[in-house]
């Protein structure tokens, strides 16, 4: 359960960037392709911000969509599979979209 | 978005909303930061690191056992042992003669730069040296954390499933060589090697799949040549001092 590890990230390099501003929302983008399971990290994140200033933040997840091209024919094709399987029958494809594992934003109180 | 505000929130949220601070902060880039400063410092010393991962009973220590045995006498070699608890492993490799520091995780399932970074002067490996690092063992978690290796080798053994690398494509994915381990016990299971091959190849499209027996030594040679052929890489390529 890497997404434990993962949350912890996303405190420390919310905390970091704000220290100690109570954090009321946190936005990510979890790509379909990172690895990173978003309920994981939902399930962690109360855990991990308790007694933070991260502690009671609405937690709020976009996942992208992934995108990959092909190294044989070089067609892009959107695909949520990350062993992806070219038309062309390649499966040597390249990782375009969809590996994000981003904070976007945070609000804070004004 | 949200109908009462207009904001570019999907979901509802109590208004009276504060300020939003764009950060745009990629989750891993400590990590990734980490594991570039410990990939550099190994370039400069002419350290080749190896991040062996694998499910658990694969065979990762016997592997590095007889690897240290068989390499030790020849290349200066040691190994970074990752586990969740004891030092089991450790005392096992450092019975085969290698330096060895154990690196207990608690309730983390892979290593992570850091870790890396903090166990080095430890371990203490001299300039030219072979690094293997055993990570944890777990098909899923080490594979997100660049723990500034030279190249990683995924280990398999035969008493899995042949279909492994497309239950576990992360891992699969970014290997730079692919063990099959106990091919002694072929005879005795039913373990399809080629589709093994080809599932590992799918994943990663062209991938060196060595089958080798760490018990019995089949294929070990192919294993030496190949760890030797990465560290008379890096070797050459650290600049010679003026």
């Amino acid at each position: 359960m890497h997404e434990l590890a993962i949350t912890e990230s996303i405190v420390a390099a919310v905390t970091e960037r704000m220290p100690g501003t109570p954090v009321r929302r946190v936005h990510l983008s979890i790509g379909r392709l990172s690895g990173v399971v978003p309920d994981a990290v939902r399930f962690c994140f109360d855990l991990v911000t308790a007694g933070t200033p991260l502690e009671g933040a609405v937690l709020e997840i976009d996942e992208p969509g992934g995108s990959v091209m092909c190294r044989r024919c070089a067609a892009e094709f959107d695909t949520d599979e990350v062993l992806a399987l070219c038309p062309c029958g390649s499966a040597d494809v390249e990782l375009l979209r969809g590996q994000e594992l981003r904070v976007r934003s945070v609000e804070v109180v004004a | 978005m949200c109908g009462t505000c207009g904001c570019a929130s999907e979901i509802e949220h109590g208004h009276g909303h504060g300020r939003t601070v764009p950060l745009e902060v990629d989750v891993l880039a400590k990590n990734d930061g980490l594991a570039a400063a410990n990939r550099a410092e190994f370039a400069r010393r002419g350290i080749v690191v190896l991040n062996l991962m694998s499910s658990p009973g694969s065979g990762k220590t016997t592997l590095l056992e007889r690897t240290v045995r068989s390499l030790g006498a020849e290349l200066p070699v040691c190994v970074l042992e990752g586990d969740q608890e004891t030092v089991l492993d450790a005392d096992r490799i450092g019975a085969a003669g290698a330096r060895v520091v154990q690196i207990n995780t608690g309730a983390g399932c892979h290593l992570d730069a850091g870790m890396v970074a903090r166990a080095l002067p430890v371990l203490a490996p001299a300039d030219g040296s072979v690094v293997f690092v055993e990570n944890v063992g777990n098909l899923v978690c080490p594979a997100l954390f660049d723990l500034g290796e030279r190249a990683r080798v995924v280990i398999m053994s035969v008493t899995e499933g042949a279909d492994k690398p497309l239950k576990y494509p992360h891992m699969f994915r970014t290997a730079d060589l692919v063990l099959l381990n106990k091919i002694d016990l072929l005879p005795y299971v039913d373990f399809d090697v080629a589709a093994f091959v080809d599932a590992a190849r799918r994943a990663r499209p062209g991938v060196a799949v060595l089958q080798v027996s760490a018990t019995r030594g089949d294929g070990l040679d192919t294993w030496y040549a190949w760890v030797r052929v990465a560290r008379r890489e890096i070797v050459a390529s650290v600049a010679p001092r003026s």
